[in-house]
C-alpha cells in the first residue's frame, strides 16, 4: 500500500516536471538552444506565488495565475533584451548568457529573500483524500492534475492550432516562415514566454505542497535537463511521458534509498542516458 | 607588442618583493591559483569553443585526493596530486566521449550534471568526510608537507605552475592542436568535411584542460589545507573560472590571467567592504557582467582593446601626425 502511494506521488510530482520540462524543450525545438536559467525561471514563480499571497491575499487559482503572468513577461523581457542578439553569435556567448542570467536570478532572489527555506501561508487548499487506502494531499492531487492539463494544452496548442503551427514554422525555417507574412522575432519572444511561464505555473504548483528557497532552481534545472534528454530533445509530447516517468524514478528512489538519493539517481540517469541513449527514449536521430 | 608578456611576466615576479604585507601576498597568491585555473579552462571552453559549466569537479578531485591520501595513509600533499590528475582525467573522458560525439549544448549539460552529482556523492559519503570536509595536517612534520607561514613561497610555486600551464597553451596555440581547435570552434561541420578528427580533438582539449584544472585544485588545498564540497565541488568555482576568463577574454593565451588580475583584487575589497553580506550582491554582480559580455563582446576585454579601443587611439594618434 506504501508503495503504491509513493507511485502515485511520483506520478503527480512527475506530471509538475513535465510541465516546466516542456517549457525547456519548446525553447530547444524552436531554437536549439538551452536555457541554464530555467530552473530560476521556476524558482521565481515560487517567490512570485509568495509575493501575491502576501500582498494580495491571493488564493491558489490567483497566485498560480500571477506566476504565468509575472513569468510571461520575464520570458518576453530576457527575450528582448538578451536572447535575440545572442542567438547570432558564439556558442560561448549562447551559453553565457542563460548561464549568467541563472547566477543574477539566483542571487538576486538570495539577497532580497534571504537564503532560508520559506512555505506558502496557509492556502484554501488542505486536507488529504483517501483513494481506497492511499492516502494523497488535496494540493499535490491539484498540482498534479493541473500541470497535466496544462501540458496537454501546450501540445494540443502546438500541434492543432494556427499559432502552433506559426511557432513550429519558424522553428523549421526562419526566412520561409518570414516570406510567408510571419514575424520571427514575435513568435520567439512568445516561445519564450510560454517557456518562462509554464516553469512559473510549475513553481506556484511545487509551491503548494513544499518549502523552497533561491537555491532550489539547482536541481530543477538539471531535472529538466533529464527529462528533455529522455523525451528526446524538443519534443514536447516526448517530455510530458519522460517528466512522468522521472518523478516515479525520483519517488521510488527517496523510497528505496533515502531522500539524499534522489537526485544521484536522476543525475546518474543523465548520465548514463548520454552514453547509451543519447537520442531519447522517443526521440529519433 | 612583443613586450607585453615579458613586463608582465617581470612584475609578477617582483610582486611579492614589493608588497611586503601578508595580505597583499595572499591575495597575490590567490590570482594565480584563479589565473592558472581559469587558464585550464579556457583551453577548452575559450580555444575549443566547448563551454563546460562544471570544470568544478576537476578541481574537486585535485584538492580532494591528497588530502584524501593524507587521511587514509598520513602521506605528505604533494603525493595525491597526481592521482587527482588522473581521477580529473577518467571524469574528463567519461563526460566527453559520449557528448563529443553529439553536437550542441548536451557537453555543457553533462558538465554540470556530473559536477552536482559528484558533489552529491561527496557531500553524503562519510569516507569522504561529507558535508564538513576533509582536512590535511595541522602541524607540519617536515619540509614535504609544504606548510609556510608566508605566502611567499606559495605564490612562487604558483607562479611556476601557471608558468608551465600558459606554455603548453602557448605552445598549443601555434601547433596542429591549436588549429584544430580554433577550426573545431569556428565552424564544427566545416572543420570535419576539411578532415579534423572533431570528437577526438575535443577530448584531448578537454583532458588537457581537467588535468590543469585538477592542478590547481592540488594547489588549493596545499595552501589552504582544509577542503570542503561547496569549496571543491560547487557550482560557484566554476562559475568563479568561467567569468575570470570571459571578463579577460576566452580564447586568447593571457585573456584568464588578465580576468584574475583584475577580478579577484575586486572580490576581496567588496568582501572586506560588506562583509557576511556581500556574497548575495557579489554573485549578482557576477552574473550581469557574464550577461553583458555573451550579449556586447563574447571575446572579453582582450577583444574589446583589440577591436574597439586601440583601432581608437591610433586613429587619434594618426589625425594628431597629419599636416
Amino acid at each position: 500500500m506504501i508503495l503504491l502511494q509513493v507511485i502515485a506521488a511520483g506520478l503527480l510530482l512527475g506530471a509538475v516536471y513535465a510541465l516546466f520540462s516542456s517549457g525547456l524543450a519548446l525553447i530547444w525545438g524552436m531554437m536549439n538552444f538551452i536555457n541554464f536559467a530555467h530552473g530560476e525561471f521556476v524558482m521565481a514563480g515560487m517567490y512570485v506565488a509568495f509575493l501575491a499571497v502576501v500582498w494580495l491575499k491571493a488564493g491558489p487559482a490567483g497566485f498560480t495565475l500571477a506566476a504565468a503572468c509575472g513569468l510571461f513577461i520575464l520570458g518576453v523581457v530576457i527575450y528582448f533584451a538578451l536572447i535575440r542578439e545572442v542567438l547570432r553569435g558564439p556558442m560561448l556567448a549562447q551559453i553565457l548568457s542563460t548561464f549568467g542570467l541563472a547566477l543574477f536570478l539566483r542571487y538576486a532572489a538570495f539577497f532580497i529573500f534571504s537564503p532560508n527555506f520559506v512555505t506558502l501561508p496557509q492556502t484554501a487548499l488542505t486536507g488529504t483524500v483517501d483513494l481506497d487506502g492511499i492516502y494523497l494531499s488535496v494540493p499535490q492531487l491539484v498540482a498534479g492534475a493541473v500541470a497535466l492539463i496544462l501540458t496537454l494544452a501546450l501540445h494540443l496548442l502546438l500541434s492543432r492550432t494556427q499559432l502552433g503551427s506559426r511557432l513550429l514554422a519558424v522553428a523549421e525555417d526562419r526566412e520561409a516562415a518570414m516570406l510567408m507574412g510571419i514575424r520571427p522575432d514575435r513568435m520567439q519572444a512568445l516561445a519564450w514566454g510560454l517557456s518562462a511561464a509554464s516553469a512559473g505555473i510549475a513553481g506556484a504548483l511545487i509551491a503548494l505542497s513544499f518549502p523552497f528557497s533561491p537555491e532550489v532552481g539547482g536541481s530543477f534545472v538539471i531535472i529538466a535537463f533529464v527529462v528533455v534528454a529522455l523525451g528526446g530533445f524538443g519534443s514536447v509530447p516526448g517530455a510530458m511521458i519522460a517528466g512522468l516517468i522521472i518523478g516515479l524514478i525520483e519517488s521510488l528512489s527517496a523510497y528505496w534509498f533515502g531522500p539524499v538519493y534522489k537526485d544521484v539517481v536522476v543525475y546518474g540517469l543523465f548520465v548514463a542516458l548520454l552514453w547509451l541513449r543519447p537520442q531519447g527514449l522517443l526521440g529519433t536521430q | 607588442m612583443r613586450w607585453r608578456p615579458f613586463a608582465l611576466a617581470a612584475a609578477l615576479l617582483v610582486y611579492p618583493l614589493l608588497f611586503r604585507g601578508a595580505f597583499y601576498q595572499d591575495m597575490g597568491a590567490l590570482v594565480l591559483i584563479q589565473a592558472t585555473s581559469a587558464s585550464a579552462w579556457n583551453i577548452v571552453g575559450g580555444y575549443a569553443g566547448q563551454v563546460s559549466v562544471g570544470h568544478a569537479v576537476f578541481f574537486g578531485a585535485g584538492a580532494y585526493l591528497p588530502v584524501l591520501f593524507y587521511e587514509l595513509w598520513q602521506l605528505p600533499l604533494f603525493v595525491g596530486v597526481p592521482a587527482g590528475i588522473a581521477v580529473s582525467l577518467a571524469f574528463a573522458f567519461i563526460i566527453g566521449l559520449p557528448t563529443f560525439r553529439l553536437r550542441g549544448h548536451y557537453f555543457s549539460m553533462a558538465t554540470i550534471a556530473v559536477a552536482e552529482l559528484v558533489r552529491l556523492i561527496v557531500s553524503n559519503s562519510g569516507f569522504l568526510g561529507g558535508a564538513i570536509g576533509l582536512m590535511g595536517p595541522a602541524r607540519p612534520r617536515g619540509w614535504w608537507d609544504l606548510v609556510f607561514r608566508s605566502a611567499v613561497p606559495y605564490y612562487y610555486i604558483f607562479l611556476a605552475v601557471l608558468g608551465l600551464v600558459l606554455l603548453a597553451t602557448w605552445q598549443m596555440e601555434r601547433s596542429r592542436f591549436g588549429y584544430y581547435l580554433r577550426a573545431i570552434r569556428a565552424d564544427e561541420r566545416a572543420a570535419k568535411s576539411l578532415g579534423v578528427p572533431v570528437s577526438r580533438y575535443k577530448l584531448y582539449a578537454f583532458m588537457l584542460s581537467a588535468a590543469f584544472t585538477a592542478a590547481a585544485g592540488s594547489l588549493y588545498i596545499i595552501k589552504t589545507g582544509f577542503i570542503d564540497p561547496e569549496s571543491g565541488f560547487g557550482i560557484l568555482v566554476s562559475v568563479q573560472m568561467i567569468i575570470i576568463a570571459a571578463l579577460g577574454g576566452a580564447g586568447t593565451l593571457l585573456g584568464p590571467l588578465l580576468g584574475a588580475i583584475l577580478l579577484v583584487p575586486l572580490q576581496t575589497a567588496t568582501n572586506t567592504w560588506f562583509g557576511g553580506g556581500a556574497t548575495g550582491l557579489t554573485y549578482i554582480f557576477y552574473g550581469g557582467i557574464i550577461m553583458l559580455i555573451a550579449r556586447f563582446e563574447p571575446g572579453g576585454l582582450i577583444e574589446l582593446w583589440r577591436l574597439r579601443i586601440a583601432p581608437l587611439l591610433l586613429r587619434r594618434r594618426g589625425d594628431a601626425h597629419a599636416p
